[in-house]
């Protein structure tokens, strides 16, 4: 099927949600919100009771509905409600949720496209099954005037039908035929319009073969797999490209008025912008008032929070942690280090060859093939019969019918639904039409590692190293913050059963830690050299107690479940796996070596990673990329496929064929078999439909086909054929 | 043979509705949650009595 378009979204996906953010804006306004969340886990009866259960038992919420086909829980609420709030409450009931953007949502909801095949496959089969019918009575012995009168009931009913219900099929043929070249849709279309004709043309004479049952038949089967290759695909853009953009579309300036919400595109080069704690740095610019932490994760890979004072340099996507941040405009729009990194990603594009997917190159043996061997048999019969039209075009018609690719129609799309179906279910979303052909390729991975193989969310590692009262102590200090580490300190110490000392007049001063008093002694909790200690290489935060030596608490970026179990999944399947990080060496090498990744590099800069994957690919190698950060996206577009998972930056999910909808990593050494199935499953599928060719091709170049027998070598291939991609569950 | 006269259009006229039946439930949106609707009757809310 060439019916296979690959449509590469945006290589700037901030330019494509602004204005979809921009419709949320004021949908919010209204009296209402309505709010859409993905659900990636949810799988059951039970799971749908207990979310809509437990939505609509949240004060504000109006109504709540889960569509279990698409993972999804649409809610309607009080305007005050917000999806973070949602996303906590189902959190608490055990289910993961990210928000959907309802802007871009509301496109695709109702989907026109697939009503549209649905209601022409639905007439195609009501017709096709009154003709059939009347031709069961015709193959069972009607002449004369009965058979005759049958032909016309068909003609009346078959021709309508086709004008109305394969026009898909002729829409594409003449847009191929109007670009010079051949899809698969040129011999469907010369098959079933020449079938209706020549059918027509019999009826006409009182001929006994007409084919409009085997026209019919031809637009249903047809029409089923372009509705199934529809439905998977369907399904899988939805919410891939709908879960929310992280990109800020908005910024507050402090304009002379007072501070103000515009558009980041209406910024200038000049404008102070405001940065909250817990907010993305909107604009590449220079830190003119405050203080504070920033998390470069996303852009560099680096999971060590940077200290940022007046005069710092901050690039667009950086999170603020600690205080509100002052921003003087260098970049804005256009010339920001996201856009910049937007370019990359379109030049790794471009300069990526275009796969020909299996369809493809079928289509490209066979259309011509088709049409020569047509040809041939009418040439041939119309020299044989001495010069016998009406034989000649006959037996050519009953070729075309024959060899119509019905099977090889249904080959790919069976399969991919099969397959797509079965990872959707693990959580895997297949965002390209021929992503799944290029993942059974696939012979190494290169892995990115903050947010990919770690969860990019620090965890104390050292707290059995310190005495009781230290660790209340710390815990009493970092209950007051919101900054990461402090939070994993909260969460590990409390955990552990400890309780917080007391500590009075606890204050957090923005980019270097909290201090408060104990009793007459003055602590501090924070960076290594606020408090005078020498700063180590890992993750870590000093507590010092009056004038006691600081002690250090360090921290690991906990692993991504299930990520060892996809790594030796993978080593097992023989893959090679690569591990390649912006974050400096000592995190890196640590994780290689728990993971047990033999070939790792660390302090890799954007470019370095594409670099990297491309050398791979040069060297004949089908690379897997796996990375969430945008300083991951032009490796991923660079490489033969690539999957993201649903928590990574925009950028990130539009680049790669494939998401991963939950936080667990394990589904991605099955999905890679389930990948190699499907593709032999497809060539399985070629080969039962070349099968059926070669001995229906003969008998029908011979002048021996009837219509009986081109009804029975199509519904018998194409059963074959769905059945075939049906074992793949 | 006359009795074709009756017997072909009635039951064209039959398949129709069916035709026309689906048209409707295709329209009334019965299509969007195929997976969720198989899954919802072994719900056992509202058992008792209808919901409100």
């Amino acid at each position: 099927m060439t019916a296979v378009m690959t449509q590469r979204p945006s290589a700037c996906p901030a330019c494509a949600v602004t204005p979809a953010a921009e419709a949320l804006a004021q949908t919010r306004a209204a009296t209402e919100a309505r709010v859409m969340l993905s659900l990636p886990t949810i799988h059951c009866a039970g799971c749908i009771s207990t979310v809509e259960r437990g939505l609509n038992a949240t004060p504000g919420v109006r109504t709540a509905r889960v569509n279990l086909t698409l993972k999804r829980v649409a809610v309607e609420a009080d305007p005050e409600i917000t999806a973070d709030a949602l996303i906590g409450v189902l959190g608490g009931l055990g289910y993961e949720a990210h928000e959907l953007d309802p802007g871009v949502i509301s496109a695709t909801a109702t989907d026109k496209a697939g009503r549209d095949i649905l209601m022409r496959l639905a007439v195609s089969g009501f017709a096709m099954m009154n003709v059939m019918l009347l031709s069961v009575a015709i193959w069972s012995g009607a002449a004369d005037a009965t058979r005759d009168l049958f032909h016309w009931i068909s003609a009346a009913i078959a021709l309508p039908t086709i004008a109305f219900s394969a026009q898909p099929f002729f829409r594409n043929a003449w847009s191929a035929l109007s670009a010079r070249h051949l899809n698969m849709d040129v011999p469907i279309s010369l098959a079933i319009l020449l079938a209706g004709g020549m059918s027509l043309y019999e009826t006409m004479l009182s001929g006994s073969h007409a084919y409009f049952d085997a026209a019919l038949s031809l637009t249903f089967f047809l029409l089923a797999g372009r509705y199934l290759d529809h439905r998977t695909r369907a399904v899988a853009r939805s919410a891939a490209e709908e879960l929310a953009a992280l990109e800020v579309p908005r910024a507050l300036r402090i304009g002379a008025m007072g501070e103000e919400m515009v558009a980041i595109s209406a910024l200038a080069v000049g404008d102070i912008v405001r940065v909250k704690p817990g907010a993305r740095v909107p604009v590449d610019g220079v830190v003119t008032v405050g203080q504070s932490e920033i998390d470069r994760s996303l852009l560099t890979g680096e999971t060590l929070p940077v200290f940022a004072g007046q005069g710092q340099v901050v690039s667009a996507g950086e999170v603020n942690l600690t205080g509100p941040l002052d921003v003087r405009v260098t970049a804005a729009g256009e010339d920001s280090s996201l856009h910049r990194m937007a370019d990359l990603v379109a030049i790794a594009e471009s300069s990526k060859n275009r796969y020909t997917s299996l369809a493809d190159r079928a289509a490209r043996i066979y259309a011509p093939g088709v049409h020569l061997l047509a040809l041939a048999a009418f040439i041939g019969w119309m020299v044989a019969s001495a010069g016998d039209m009406r034989l000649a075009l006959n037996i050519a018609v009953a070729v075309l019918i024959i060899t119509c690719p019905c099977a090889l129609g249904l080959a790919v799309p069976a399969v991919t639904t099969a397959a797509s179906g079965r990872l959707f279910k693990k959580g895997m979303l297949i965002k390209d039409g021929t992503a799944l052909e290029r993942l059974a390729e696939v012979d190494s991975v290169v892995f990115d590692k903050t947010g990919t193989l770690t969860m990019g969310a620090p965890e104390a590692t050292n707290l059995t190293n310190h005495t009781a009262d230290d660790l209340s102590v710390a815990l009493a200090l970092a209950a007051g913050s919101a900054h990461p580490l402090a939070r994993a300190l909260t969460a590990a110490t409390t955990a552990a059963g400890i309780n917080a000392a007391q500590v009075t007049d606890v204050t957090e001063v923005p980019g270097y830690g909290v201090e408060g008093r104990l009793g007459d002694r003055m602590v501090r909790f924070g960076r290594a050299e606020w408090l005078g200690a020498e700063a180590g290489t890992e993750t870590a935060a000093w507590l010092r107690v009056g004038d006691a030596a600081p002690v250090e608490f360090t921290f690991a970026d906990s692993l991504r479940p299930g990520a060892e179990t996809a790594i030796a999944a993978l080593k097992q399947q023989g893959i090679a796996v690569h591990l390649l990080s912006g974050d400096a060496a000592a995190p890196v090498a640590d994780l290689a070596a728990r993971l047990g990744i033999d070939s790792w590099q660390a302090s890799a800069l954007p470019a370095d990673k594409a670099a990297f994957v491309q050398a791979l690919g040069a060297k004949g190698q089908r690379v897997l990329m796996v990375g969430d950060g945008l300083n991951d996206t032009a490796a991923l577009a660079a490489a033969h496929v690539s999957i993201s998972p649903a928590t990574a930056l925009d950028a990130a999910r539009v680049a790669s064929d494939i998401v991963l909808l939950g936080a667990d990593l394990s589904p991605l050494g099955e999905a890679l078999i389930t990948a190699r199935k499907a593709t032999r499953r497809i060539k399985e599928n070629f080969a039962i439909a070349a099968g059926y060719n070669m001995i229906a091709v003969p008998i029908a170049l011979l002048g021996f086909a009837t219509p009986l027998a081109a009804a029975l070598a199509m519904s018998a291939s194409s059963i074959t054929v769905s059945l075939n991609a049906l074992r793949l569950r | 043979m006359e009795m074709l006269v009756y017997l072909i259009p009635i039951s064209l006229f039959l398949g129709g509705l069916g035709l026309v039946a689906f048209f409707w439930a295709l329209r009334s949106k019965q299509f969007e949650d195929p997976e969720g609707d198989s899954q919802r009757f072994l719900n056992d809310d509202w058992d008792e009595r209808p919901k409100p």
